[in-house]
């Protein structure tokens, strides 16, 4: 009982100065930790980094879009639909079983020049009757042979009989508004339709509208509107075509050869490519449609398990060799850090470069490629680590607790890996952190040269190749600025957090 | 100092010969190389020997029709005795080719080295001095971005603002249009102005991980125990850090800058390329691309021999310049 109050009592007296537990004790881990989160730039980077990698490996899940889900949009082209001219020469109508051949044509406009009533051609006088503007019919001896206008009869339906013509064009030139032929009346409405009792059997018009296309029909009404738009002098129309569907022309006027073109304004379905940043597409989309937010976290995902699966497979192989070297000395150091200065001097960027070309050359499936890929950089990186490990264990190699450790007999895989490696580790952390930054780098360099990962896998470098355009670089950043900046945040992340623990495992570090 | 030299030098023969041993294999054993492009193409001219005959008599033709380690020794033979063959790319020999483009690349070297010796060391040493404050912070950072910087990413914006936006320098190439119009001086100026934006990136890329060592470098000498004794003999804190820590610190710079030394002629293969400045690094891509082995082997045993060098150089110059080093 009064020991128990005793306790009490010292629990509740203040400490003196010297006692330990005035000082907090922290282990080397919590002290490298709460250095580590001292350093604002290392903390800075850890954001970086966990903003990264849940930009890359979550928001591929959140984003409503696939990695290599196209999109597709309405764009209209302006297709050539008609031409249209304005008849300004006489056009011919035979009658029904008389010729009017090329040669006649001719003699008949050099007499319409000379202002002539007749003219004659091998013996035979033929004579020109003027009936209206622009309307001669031309005979010989008594016997209508043709008729010339410039005017046209366009027919609705059935051919038209030549009299019927001849009887419309004299009509229209004359102004008259009906027409009897055979004992029937025919009526000629101001838009030039003959109306036979109910029905339009016909039109006359000035315009000649030929169809740019095979396929083109063109319909009476269009052509109207047509006529009606030029006569306005407008330049563009809406027109319902018969099928129900709006479209869009557009007239232009070519002056020398006194055509009118017109253009069919009609929705093509094209990729989406280089829309600009939207609400459906936060960043717009890419050369081929897609949706370039998505694609982003797609080559994060790719940029940073490239980096990781690389920096594993130089790290076990570094320590793997580093640890023989160091630890056994002799002639397994001298072998093992011979091959290290041969992988040393091997210029990696040139031969990753041939080795990508020759890839190219044999048209490797793109995923593996991306195998070979990681296989190489890793395989060329090891040598680095190695050194490393082989340096620390050099030193640690005679240091007491080593001493001990063989003393104790412990076998020697344990005594490597249980208790030298695990006192390389820090540096070791520190090292890996770093390569991580400069593998993306190097990854993200080879896909934008074409040379590392390829369509349809997304990287952060490969996003930027489209850049190798001028047009592309000035007209959408949205293309290349955006992957530029994740590449740049990534590695930074990495370079900050791992200067951060260089700093934190540091001993002799001030703070 | 002799023996460790000669030592050191034919160590560096023997890796060289092995590393050129694997390099040859490795290009020789790649697929789909440039002789099997060149055959397909005349293969398929109207009227042509069929593929094999063209593959055998190309093959025959570039000394391909040998197995690879007979090969290498003829490569070899010829290497020694200065012939690097003809490359498949250019039509020329090699080393012609070689000499048209590595000076430019040595000049650009050696402008980017010296500009990034004067911004790092100054800037390093600041940095130290003032450690854990806001210039500290901020030129770590910056060093650390230069370094994150993707090459290719940062020449880009480099061209955006200053080629597309102010329209200062061309996008590409080492001359511009009218470049054979100027006289010598206007020719200088032009070739000047486009080499502006690929030394800017090749420095401000590089400029980082010098500054940072300048800075590690100056903070440890700042902690050693004479610098103590300096303060504490009542130095002023100028003379303490410029002549006592500065100097101190210039060792293992000498010693990085040294090495780094035959790195000028190595060329910079992507700031190069982007901005197809004619120099050893893009000449080299080009013919890379192709497979054009000639040209590869020269460029990639260059390369071999220039790290050994710098290795042989720095290891040799930490022992010069450092009294207290000695090797046996």
């Amino acid at each position: 009982m009064q020991e128990e109050k005793k306790v009490e009592l010292k629990e509740q007296e203040p400490y003196s100065l010297n006692d330990d537990r005035r000082v907090k004790v922290l282990s080397p881990g919590a002290m490298v930790v709460k250095r580590f989160f001292r350093n604002r730039l290392a903390v800075l980077g850890m954001v970086m980094l966990i903003v990264m990698f849940i930009f890359s490996f979550i928001g591929g899940v959140v984003s409503p879009y696939g990695e290599d889900e196209q999109f597709y949009r309405y764009e209209d082209q302006m297709k050539e639909y008609v031409a249209a001219v304005k008849n300004e020469v006489f056009r011919y109508t035979a009658a029904d079983g008389q010729k009017f051949d090329s040669v006649l044509q001719a003699k008949f406009q050099l007499a319409v020049e000379k202002k002539e009533n007749s003219f004659d051609y091998k013996d035979v006088v033929y004579e020109m009757q003027q009936e209206g503007e622009d309307l001669y019919s031309i005979s010989s001896d008594g016997v209508l042979l043709a008729i010339a206008a410039k005017d046209i009869v366009n027919t609705e339906g059935e051919e038209l009989p030549f009299s019927i013509k001849h009887e419309a064009l004299k009509a229209y030139a004359n102004e008259q508004e009906s027409f009897a032929l055979n004992g029937k009346d025919y009526q000629l409405d101001e838009e030039g339709n003959i109306i036979d009792g109910e029905n339009v059997i016909g039109y006359i018009s000035r315009l000649v509208v030929s169809a740019a296309a095979p396929d083109v029909k063109v319909s009476r009404q269009f052509k109207e509107e047509l006529e009606a738009i030029i006569d306005a002098d407008k330049d563009e129309f809406v027109f319902v075509g018969e099928d129900g569907t709006e479209y869009e022309y557009k007239i232009s006027y070519d002056a020398t050869t006194k055509n009118w073109s017109v253009k069919q304004g009609k929705a093509t379905y094209v990729y989406d490519s280089y829309s600009k940043p939207s609400k459906a597409h936060w960043l717009g989309t890419d050369k081929n449609g897609m949706d370039m937010l998505t694609r982003l976290m797609y080559g994060g995902r790719v940029s940073l398990i490239i980096g990781f699966i690389v920096v594993i497979i130089e790290t076990v192989l570094g320590v793997i060799f580093g640890g023989l070297a160091g630890y056994f000395g002799k002639w397994v150091d001298q072998l093992i850090m011979r091959i290290v200065d041969i992988f040393y001097c091997i210029p990696s960027m040139p031969l990753i470069i041939i080795l990508g070309a020759a890839m190219d050359a044999a048209k490797v499936d793109p995923s593996i490629r991306m195998f070979y890929l990681m296989l190489i950089l890793g395989f060329l990186g090891w040598p680095a680590i190695a050194r490393l490990v082989r340096g620390q264990i050099l030193s640690l190699r005679e240091q007491e607790f080593m001493a001990a450790t063989e003393a104790c007999g412990i076998r020697v895989s344990r005594r490597i890996f249980k208790h030298l490696i695990p006192n390389v580790i820090p540096q070791l952390i520190v090292t890996c952190t770093m390569s991580l930054g400069s593998t993306i780098i190097m990854e993200a360099t080879l896909s934008f040269l074409g040379l590392g990962v390829k369509f349809p896998f997304a990287s952060w470098g490969n996003i930027i190749t489209d850049v190798n355009s001028a047009y592309v670089m000035t007209h959408y950043w949205f293309v290349w600025i955006p992957a530029g900046i994740c590449l740049l945040i990534a590695v930074l992340g990495f370079n900050f957090v791992g200067d951060g623990l260089r700093d934190a495992f540091d001993p002799k570090m001030k703070r | 100092m002799r023996k460790y030299i000669v030592k050191r030098l034919l160590l560096s023969v023997m890796i060289l010969f092995c590393v050129t041993f694997i390099i040859y294999t490795l290009l020789r054993c790649l697929p789909a190389s440039y002789v099997e492009t060149t055959a397909m193409q005349l293969a398929s001219a109207p009227g042509a020997k069929p593929y094999e005959e063209w593959l055998e008599q190309l093959n025959a033709a570039y000394g391909l029709d040998q197995e690879i380690l007979p090969g290498y020794i003829t490569w070899l033979g010829q290497a020694l005795r200065g012939q690097f063959g003809d490359s498949w790319k250019y039509a020329m020999p090699v080393l012609d080719k070689f000499n048209e483009v590595i000076w430019l690349s040595f000049i650009m070297g050696a402008i980017a080295l010296l500009l990034e010796l004067i911004i790092a060391i100054p800037l390093g040493v600041i940095a130290a001095t003032k450690q854990y404050s806001r210039t500290d912070y901020a030129i770590t950072a910056g060093a650390l971005v230069g370094i994150s910087l993707p090459t290719f990413f940062f020449a880009t914006i480099l061209k955006l603002i200053f080629s597309v936006k102010l329209g200062w320098f061309d996008l590409y190439g080492l001359v511009g249009r009218d470049f054979a119009l100027l006289d010598p001086v206007g020719q200088f100026l032009d070739m000047a102005n486009h080499l502006v934006l690929p030394i800017a990136t090749l420095v401000i890329v590089s400029v980082g991980s010098l500054m940072r060592y300048t800075r590690t470098n100056m903070l440890e000498v700042l902690n050693s125990d004479y610098i103590r004794t300096a303060r504490a003999k009542g130095l002023s804190e100028k003379k303490v850090i410029y002549e006592h820590a500065f100097r101190n610190t210039l060792i293992p710079l000498v010693t990085i800058i040294g090495g780094s030394l035959p790195g000028l002629f190595s060329g910079a293969l992507i700031t190069e390329t982007l901005f197809t400045i004619p120099g050893i690094g893009y000449t080299s891509f080009e013919a890379m691309r192709i497979g054009d082995i000639p040209f590869s082997m020269f460029y990639m045993s260059f390369l071999a021999i220039l790290t050994l060098a710098s290795n042989l150089i720095s290891d040799i110059l930490y022992a010069v310049v450092d009294p207290r080093v000695r090797i046996a």
